[in-house]
């Protein structure tokens, strides 16, 4: 069932490197537009449970701040009329915003991270809406979105590449150190 | 010894079934128990499918409706048990007598625990409820040492379980009102502690401040771990200095207690974290299979590794070993 040899369970994702992210700089956003609206339509259709979840906060406007990233993203996630789009710098009057590296991210919307545990490592930030973040992260943690194919696979073989290079970096995390302090 | 585990999503239970699970325990999604919270439970449906695929997997799936029923409302109570029950549910957790009354009186055939909510902390209370309500069996509250717990075995006739991992709370389990006292909604009567919609956070000179209901709670600085953000882990300024008045963030790990609760008579370990995502939910459930299959075995027990996952990246045994005593 299980690897009896317990190792420290990984909490801190890796940055994407510096350099990655001033290569990116200059491309235009432009491109990444339809890709994102591919993407939200195909989860949306695949995963309908999810509008369910997140109830009343599906009309909240989201900041997702990949900090390692020179953009950010905008997420609405209405039911009937879903936006998503890539900007330089998140606009002002979000509902809420959620701030950490891409791989970690990533990590908690596929699952194989703890958001409270990377909040606890002050590796994810949030700020403004509360009960939607936690809505919006419950509902996807749920849905059992494949987020590395879905975000990278509408790219084409470009995209496959990243998706598998950020999965290869999520699962050769450095496992943290036992870290933690005991109190009595 | 049976390892009973949190699911906050149909997704989780099925995580922790895979990961070892002897017990799943899920709540609706409404008020009826202790971890309303956005997002999270299952509906009718869910539950009805959640349990199938449990008992296909030899898994047993308790349903907690362990908040204390509102006045004038008492049928959404009902509803909870009536449907719990006729999804197959194992067994009903519940806190409030009335609920109790109504669970045991409607389905005699339906096994019924005490939820730590409830607060049963010594032989007497349990008594009363397992010969007014016939439970089997009690959640004891996380107050009492191993020593204590095995005492209150000796005198109970019913089974109990207890916490061996995951969030705390500040010894006042189904009695505290400090989120009710800042929000206006407590775990006891909403089913949920600090409510997201109440908590907000900002940048203050280089730290993030965190609020609840319009005080401030706590401060973090740049890399310092952080916790919760309910009342009872918010550091406060007295005339004795500042810090934490009531307690630290900090979870429970009692991995090193496993054989000594199991020697002192206790018949389920629980873990704590319904509002934790899939990752935690795998990760402690099958640690904590593995350093039972130890315990059973007569092997040394591997590390948990569960530092990570712990709030405030601190953890401690708790009331199990009374180290101020």
């Amino acid at each position: 069932m299980s690897d009896p040899q317990m190792t420290e369970l990984p909490v801190t994702p890796p940055a994407l490197p510096p350099w990655l992210a001033r290569a990116m700089a200059p491309l235009p956003l432009a491109p990444l537009q339809p890709a994102l609206a591919l993407m939200l339509d195909r989860i949306g259709r695949t995963h309908p449970d999810l509008y369910g979840r997140l109830g009343e906060h599906a009309e909240k406007c989201f900041g997702i701040d990949p900090t390692d990233l020179p953009f950010a993203f905008v997420l609405e996630p209405k039911p009937l009329r879903p936006r998503a789009r890539a900007v330089r710098n998140l606009p002002a009057g979000l509902d809420a915003c959620i701030r950490g590296p891409l791989a970690g991210l990533v990590g908690m919307a596929e699952g194989t991270l703890d958001g409270d545990a990377l909040f606890f490592s002050r590796v994810l930030w949030v700020e403004g809406d509360v009960a939607a973040v936690l809505a919006l992260r419950n509902a996807i943690d749920d849905a059992r979105i494949d987020f590395g194919t879905v975000i990278f696979g509408s790219l084409g073989p470009l995209g496959q590449r990243l998706a598998d290079a950020l999965r290869r970096q999520l699962q050769s995390l450095p496992v943290t150190s036992s870290g933690g302090r005991t109190w009595s | 010894m049976e390892l009973i585990c949190p699911a906050g999503t149909p997704a989780s239970l099925e995580a922790a079934v895979e990961a070892g699970a002897d017990a799943v325990y899920c709540g609706f999604r409404d008020e009826t128990n202790a971890r309303n919270f956005p997002g999270l439970n299952f509906s009718r449906d869910e539950l009805r499918k959640g349990i199938a695929f449990a008992h296909r997997h030899g898994v047993k799936v308790l349903v907690a409706i362990n908040t204390f029923a509102r006045a004038g409302a008492f049928g959404l109570w009902q509803a909870a048990i009536d449907d719990a029950a006729a999804a197959g549910a194992d067994a009903l957790i519940l806190a409030d007598l009335a609920t109790l009354d109504y669970a045991a009186r409607r389905h005699p055939g339906q096994r019924l625990h005490v939820s730590v909510q409830a607060g049963a902390a010594n032989p007497d209370a349990i008594r009363f409820y397992v010969e007014n309500f016939g439970v089997r069996r009690i959640v004891l509250p996380r107050v009492l040492s191993v020593m204590e717990i095995a005492s209150i075995v000796r005198e109970s006739a019913c089974e109990t379980e207890v916490f061996v991992f995951g969030g705390l709370c500040v010894m006042e389990e189904g009695r505290c009102s400090l989120s009710s006292y800042a929000t206006g909604q407590s775990p006891n009567m909403n089913g949920v502690c600090s409510p997201a919609s109440h908590v907000a956070y900002a940048e203050r000179d280089g730290r993030v401040v965190s609020t609840l209901g319009g005080f401030t709670i706590n401060s973090f600085g740049k890399d310092e771990p952080a916790g919760y953000p309910t009342l009872c882990k918010g550091r406060f300024t007295t005339p004795k200095g500042s810090g934490y008045i009531f307690e630290e963030p900090v979870s429970l790990d009692a991995a090193l207690m496993l054989p000594a609760l199991r020697d002192a008579g206790v018949t389920a370990f629980k873990i704590e974290g319904r509002q934790r995502g899939r990752a935690y939910i795998a990760g402690v459930v099958r640690s904590f299979r593995n350093i039972l299959a130890a315990i059973d075995e007569g092997r040394s027990a591997p590390p948990a590794g569960l530092a990570a996952m712990t709030e405030g990246q601190m953890s401690t045994v708790g009331a199990y070993r009374k180290g101020w005593r």
